[in-house]
């Protein structure tokens, strides 16, 4: 059992919640992430681990409420308790001074993005950061990526805030005029199939964290499975992280669409039972 | 009853089963097991041969001559003690263990007639007396010393009880939400009811061992880290947990899953009960499952019973190869799922929408016995065909997780990737550091893990034990 101890409301519909989690806590690298389950009936889901503060025993995550399982996360109280927390899972961020740096965070995607920036800053990176979101409401941690970032850019699909537009067109013009040693790039598959598009004529070095469906998260079911430079790999032990010119996006995104079905089922029984807030 | 036997002798009793039109819809248990009277019915058949061959036969030695006689004597109390004196989940194994493979094969009934059913027997016993065998003796005194187990299947289970009934104070540490291993993820409700288990861990807890759930070993805390934190042993029995595919084309497709996971979300997450329970599972019209052994019978059962129209079990091999229980062959044709032997699966092919529609097979011959000693099957060229498959279930076993060799180091693993033991005491290649079950044997059996667990219990209390007489005369001969 897993106390939460602060909740924070940072746009419409996402969320963070601080739970306590000694030895998580202890543990957490940059990259890498927990898999969750709030009670006896619940699925088990993956999220990434936002920050960890091994002096409180806690760590912070962040979620868009799309499905059953954020939804009825996002109802949780300060007080009340997460059931089952596992981790840290998958292989923590290959950290090192790689000299400048593009960092790209999608939708909620920023919030998987800002321990990796923070950590690459430290090891001496220049960071340049484009933000992306659906509209100026959805945009998350700004200013936390903006103290970060030697530059940072947003842009929005609806033009509400920063340039109207895509974080590729602001990633073509970058690739114009700087110098550019890594891109990392985090949020939704297509934004990310994008990234690797732009960059891969380019060669441009980029990174990519996927975000398949999970059960296990240890490596034990498959479930999770990606294909990469043609061959078959658990995204959960052999990542999250990858070479995004490797990657069979396609194929995530069709494997991302395998519940769909389920998930409205399972949203609908939930608000049925009038969940307040939903 | 000596007239009696001659002509009971031929049969043995069939065990009582669900009828097949209710249990394909249901995940209930498919045998219900001997009532009194068929037991004792059962019991009177065997011999009682002065040299049991049975005994022999059984990989952890349980007196099987001795607990059957105490069934024709209706002393079943004294029948669960027998049997638990060697085997600590009778529940368990009275239902799982290839029995065919074991203890009746050697029966000498068996030449003859059908061999003594010395696993419903088993399961007899265990049901009938359930609280007998659970009940705690007196805590032994404590040692002071403490050991690490590592996975709660039957390997680190079975080592746990029996490290606490010798006074060391043990933690299980497991890395899904419940205890259990296979008994739990694996085998689905019908062939291993979750209640036999649970009362099997709730015995556990009651010998004071503590159950730690969702903590990896690896990345949570590495082995050295446990012996930083005051463990004076580790156990690692981890299982073999590792999915294997098949390497072929189009196995990425939607709705191809490993048996693993499959089953993992009909019995751990209870997909069945979807959505009063959160997880789902997709099962298409028409269902292939790969494979031939209990793992791939138990996914094509779950198939049938979550409303699939027709199961096909694909296998490369002839049913005499089939490694599966034979009582679970039986249960499996029973229930009218079909067997297509001698096929193997060569690619997939998916709609446009990236679902699995059809899969591409290759007709088998069997050629010479193979490193298993098995013949060895051998495709026959031109006999492609394709079958049409709406969820495709891939059950061709398990490897070792390799978690743990890649945090430890010091650790020596095989190139099959399972640890490296002493094959007397269950020793790894570090000190203080003991491992059973799958991760040592590869994918085996509940009974040979449950085997390893109490070798390497008897060689960890050795070990602990001399490291503290070994204390106790330094510290004597400092003082002198
Ligand atoms: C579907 C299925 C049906 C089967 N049917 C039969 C049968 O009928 N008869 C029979 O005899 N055998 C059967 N088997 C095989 C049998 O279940 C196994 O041989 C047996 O369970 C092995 O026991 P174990 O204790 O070694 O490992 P497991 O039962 O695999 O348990 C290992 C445990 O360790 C945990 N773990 C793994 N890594 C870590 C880590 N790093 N940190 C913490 N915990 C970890 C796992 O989560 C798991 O709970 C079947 C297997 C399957 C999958
Ligand atoms: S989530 Fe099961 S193997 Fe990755």
């Amino acid at each position: 059992m897993n106390k939460i101890v602060k909740k924070e409301i940072l746009a419409q519909g996402i969320k963070l919640l601080e739970v306590e989690a000694p030895q998580i806590s202890k543990k957490t690298q940059p990259g890498q992430f927990l898999v969750l389950r709030i009670d006896e009936k619940g699925e088990r889901m993956p999220l990434t681990i936002f920050d960890a503060d091994f002096t409180k025993g806690t760590v912070k995550i962040i979620f868009q409420e799309v499905g059953k399982t954020t939804v009825q996360l996002g109802q949780l109280k300060v007080g009340d308790h997460i059931l089952n927390l596992m981790g840290p899972l998958g292989n923590p961020s290959n950290i090192k001074n790689y000299g400048h740096v593009i960092i790209i965070g999608g939708g909620v995607g920023i919030a998987l993005a800002y321990p990796i920036t923070k950590a690459l800053k430290r090891a001496g990176n220049k960071i340049t950061s484009i933000l992306g979101a659906r509209t100026e409401a959805l945009l998350i941690l700004e200013d936390k990526m903006r103290d970060l970032s030697d530059k940072l850019y947003v842009t929005t699909d609806d033009g509400s805030k920063g340039h109207h537009g895509f974080v590729t067109d602001i990633l073509k013009e970058l690739i114009e005029k700087e110098k550019i040693d890594l891109v990392h790039a985090v949020g939704p598959t297509v934004m990310m199939r994008a990234v690797a598009r732009v960059t891969k004529p380019n060669r441009i070095k980029t990174i990519v964290s996927l975000n398949p469906i999970m059960l296990d998260g240890t490596g034990m079911c498959g479930g999770c499975r990606v294909t990469i430079g043609g061959k078959t790999k658990f995204c959960c032990v052999d990542g999250p992280e990858f070479d995004a010119h490797l990657v069979d996006f396609n194929q995530l995104m069709t494997r991302l669409s395998m519940y769909l079905d389920e998930e409205k089922v399972a949203l609908q029984v939930l608000k049925k039972k009038g969940v307040n807030g939903v | 009853m000596v007239s009696n036997r001659g002509s009971r002798l031929k049969n043995s009793v069939p065990m009582p089963k669900q009828q097949i039109e209710n249990r394909v819809q249901n995940f209930s248990e498919v045998a219900k097991g001997y009532s009194i009277e068929q037991a004792i019915t059962e019991a009177e058949r065997c011999l009682q041969c002065p040299k049991p061959l049975c005994v022999k036969g059984c990989p952890v030695e349980v007196d099987i001559p001795a607990f059957i006689k105490c069934i024709v004597e209706g002393e079943f109390k004294t029948a669960i003690k027998i049997v638990k004196d060697k085997n600590s989940l009778p529940a368990i194994c009275g239902r799982v263990c290839p029995q065919e493979q074991q203890c009746q094969k050697f029966c000498v009934l068996g030449k003859k007639f059908e061999p003594i059913a010395i696993g419903r027997l088993e399961r007899f016993v265990a049901d009938f007396e359930p609280e007998t065998g659970s009940k705690i003796n007196e805590k032994p005194p404590s040692t002071g010393k403490k050991v690490a187990i590592i996975g709660s299947g039957p390997a680190g289970l079975t080592a746990a009880a029996d490290l606490a009934k010798r006074g060391h104070e043990v933690v299980l540490f497991e890395a899904l939400h419940k205890p259990g291993g296979v008994l739990m993820y694996g085998i689905p409700e019908f062939r291993m009811p979750k209640n036999v288990v649970r009362a099997e861990i709730d015995y556990i807890k009651k010998l004071g061992v503590t159950i730690e759930m969702d903590v990896v070993i690896g990345s949570m805390y590495t082995i050295d880290e446990l012996f930083k934190q005051g463990f004076d042993a580790v156990f690692i029995g981890t299982g073999a947990g590792l999915p294997r595919f098949l390497g072929i084309p189009g196995e990425n497709l939607c709705g191809i899953y490993s048996a693993n996971e499959f089953l993992i979300r009909v019995n751990l997450m209870r997909a069945y009960e979807f959505p009063k329970y959160d997880t789902p599972v997709k099962v298409g019209k028409k269902v292939a499952v790969i494979g031939g052994g209990n793992v791939a019978m138990d996914a094509a059962r779950s198939a049938l019973r979550l409303g699939a129209d027709e199961v096909y079990i694909v296998y490369r091999r002839s049913r005499n190869e089939a490694p599966a229980r034979q009582e679970e062959l039986e249960n499996t044709e029973e229930e009218g799922i079909i067997f297509k032997f001698l096929t193997n699966p060569v690619r997939f092919i998916g709609n446009d929408a990236g679902w699995v529609k059809e899969m591409e097979c290759l007709k088998m011959n069997l050629g010479k016995p193979d490193e298993s000693g098995r013949r060895r099957p051998v495709p026959i060229k031109n006999s492609e065909f394709i079958m049409k498959v709406s969820t495709v279930i891939v059950a061709i076993g398990q490897s070792p997780n390799p978690l743990i060799p890649q945090t430890t180091k010091a650790l020596k693993i095989t190139k099959y990737g399972t640890i490296e033991v002493n094959e007397e005491t269950g020793e790894t290649s570090i000190k203080g550091v003991y491992a059973g079950g799958d991760i040592v044997s590869g994918a085996a059996t509940v009974i040979s893990a449950m085997g390893a667990g109490k070798k390497a219990a008897r060689a960890i209390h050795k070990y602990l034990m001399n490291k503290e007489r070994n204390k106790k005369l330094e510290n004597a001969y400092a003082r002198s």
